[in-house]
């Protein structure tokens, strides 16, 4: 059992807010969120902070610790120095209802204007075939628990005014889920340029370093995605083979 | 705490310029974090600025950049040569021969203001593909955009530049030649691998002796190894795990495809290629690094033979000639 000190944003947008400490006793094995609850217990039964699975699989208990986004649950105390005192706030990115809680509405809206999977007909048995291995890549972004820690990390919607163009990572994820799926028929490529704004991700990969399911955003969704939309939009050589071999462009994409 | 009102400010957070919720800075290059991030960026910026200078004053120096059998990838293939005007110019290995006196004497025409005699370098010819691969690579761009620019310098590290961002669109759509770039790269993972070959052969001429800057084509070729044909060839697989990795190779080998698998469940060329691609796609920043490096260090041991800094231990009995 040792001493340890946390500073903990409390406040709201309406009447501000501060750091106030709070010091406990922390035992073997404990996480942060253990931490929050010890001081809920014992200095502040009215800090608010949400959580559910304590597992890392529900994505609710995101905040920033230490300055990085980061889910309390997984966030062993014995990661930290003997002695260190532990900052924790809410997510910079989206609005503060209070403490360390936000409303991360926003992503559910994003959600909404990605067009749902389209997929082909059925099969004459009244089946839906895929193969195992075009079904692996699109497996990897089913893992998402939607903690929108990679939301919090993109450094275009924590800190850009242009925020408004860009979905995000977690939603070119979910983009790149559809557009790779062997099974789905609709054109995405427009909506992620123009839409979604894959144009303003300069691909610095803090979304991979925050994602806890460790999904590798960077290299398997966004970066794919831009490159079918150089194909689309860019390449004169893809441009000319389209021409001299007109078609469905969503057929381009698929080999039978 | 400043109370926000607007839409978009109730849709997203604090914008910069305005005090943040939740005890959050937005000053340029502030951050919460208590780790030591700014070690990863300034070590980038280290090595990244170690080669720029190392190849630039390589590449206008013009000279030491073969030693028979050795060709530095710097200037490889080799456009042109001139053995009375630069030392170690192998016409043969050339691939237009000498160059035209014409086009060095107006090449000291426009370059007469300057101070000094610069010469006329066949690797300029040669690096602006290399570099045109690497400045829009994928992995360098995060790179130089967190070390060069700070846009951001590290995650959760508020950006240098607080005006309005428009990331990799507008002048920044330049970032898509990388596919060209790339077709350039694989091209001359192969030219590479030839002068690897070449390295195994040393050229005589018709008295058995080594061959030498002047003297014209070399009779034959007499075949053995040496140290610098192991760190040629090893500078091949460097940059062939560069290379081959590189996420728009990724891409055109098989990642734009949505089914790889045919009806009947089987797996062409294309997938398997793929695999080993994004195995390599995983170890790319490894071998972004290590081929950089080996690059570097390939030519600086031919240059070091050159001027007889070490001797290039080999089989043909004797020390690699310097190409004077």
């Amino acid at each position: 059992m040792s001493e340890r000190t946390f500073r903990i944003w409390r406040g709201n947008p309406q009447d501000g807010g501060d750091f106030v400490e709070y010091t406990i006793d922390v035992q073997t094995g404990m996480v942060v969120l253990d931490c929050i609850h010890e001081i809920q217990k014992q200095h502040a039964p009215d800090l608010a902070c949400r959580w559910n699975c304590k597992a890392g699989k529900c994505g609710s208990c995101s905040m920033e610790i230490n300055g990085k986004p980061a889910l309390s649950c997984m966030t062993r105390m014995n990661t930290f120095e003997e002695g260190e005192t532990i900052t924790v706030q809410p997510l910079k990115t989206f609005p503060v209802i209070r403490d360390l809680t936000n409303d991360v509405s926003w992503n559910y809206q994003q959600n909404k204007r990605i067009r749902p999977f389209a997929p082909r007909p059925r099969d004459p048995d009244g089946e839906h075939r895929m193969m195992q291995e075009d079904v692996d890549r699109v497996q990897e972004f089913r893992k998402c628990i939607e903690c929108f820690l990679c939301q919090d990390m993109c450094h275009i919607l924590r800190d850009r005014e242009t925020q408004q163009n860009f979905a995000g990572p977690r939603f070119m994820v979910r983009l790149a889920s559809l557009d790779m799926h062997p099974l789905d028929t609709d054109d995405r490529i427009q909506e992620v340029r123009d839409e979604s704004g894959s144009g303003l991700c300069n691909i610095t990969r803090c979304c991979t370093e925050a994602c806890p399911e460790h999904i590798n955003i960077t290299d398997n969704a966004i970066i794919p995605l831009k490159e079918r939309v150089v194909d689309r939009f860019y390449d004169p050589l893809m441009w000319l083979m389209r021409k001299l071999k007109p078609g469905n462009s969503r057929e381009k994409t698929t080999v039978e | 705490m400043t109370t926000t009102t607007s839409a978009t400010e109730s849709r997203f957070g604090p914008r910069q310029g305005q005090k943040p919720q939740g005890g959050h800075v937005s000053a340029p290059l502030t951050t919460q974090r208590s780790d030591p991030w700014q070690i990863g960026p300034l070590l980038t910026l280290l090595g990244f600025g170690s080669f720029v200078v190392y190849v630039t004053f390589r590449a206008f120096q013009g000279l030491d950049y073969y030693s028979a059998p050795y060709l530095s990838p710097f200037y490889s293939p080799l456009v042109y040569a001139n053995p009375e005007y630069y030392s170690g110019s192998p016409t043969f290995h050339a691939l237009l021969g000498n160059l035209p006196a014409e086009a060095l004497t107006m090449w000291q025409q426009m370059i007469a203001w300057l101070p000094l005699a610069l010469p006329l370098s066949p690797a300029f010819f040669i690096l602006i593909f290399p570099a045109s691969f690497r400045g829009t690579c994928y992995y360098y761009r995060k790179a130089y955009y967190r070390s060069v620019v700070g846009s951001p310098a590290g995650c959760t590290v508020c950006p240098i530049a607080q005006g309005t961002y428009q990331g990799e669109t507008r002048l920044l759509l330049i970032q898509n030649l990388h596919r060209y770039a790339m077709y350039f790269a694989v091209a001359f993972i192969f030219i590479l691998g030839y002068d690897g070959w070449l390295s195994l052969w040393m050229p005589v001429d018709a008295q058995g002796a080594s061959w030498v800057a002047g003297g014209g084509d070399p009779a034959t070729y007499q075949f053995g190894f040496g140290v610098g044909s192991v760190v040629m060839m090893l500078n091949v697989v460097f940059l062939g795990g560069y290379t081959f990795g590189c996420h728009s190779w990724r891409h055109m080998i098989g990642g734009r495809l949505n089914r790889f698998a045919s009806s009947s469940g089987e797996t062409g060329l294309s997938y398997a290629v793929w695999k080993m691609t994004s195995w390599l796609n995983e170890r790319h920043m490894l071998f972004a690094w290590v081929s950089l490096f080996w690059v570097m260090f390939t030519d600086f041991y031919i240059w070091a033979v050159c001027n007889g800094w070490i001797t290039d231990l080999n089989s043909w009995s004797q020390t690699a000639a310097i190409g004077q």
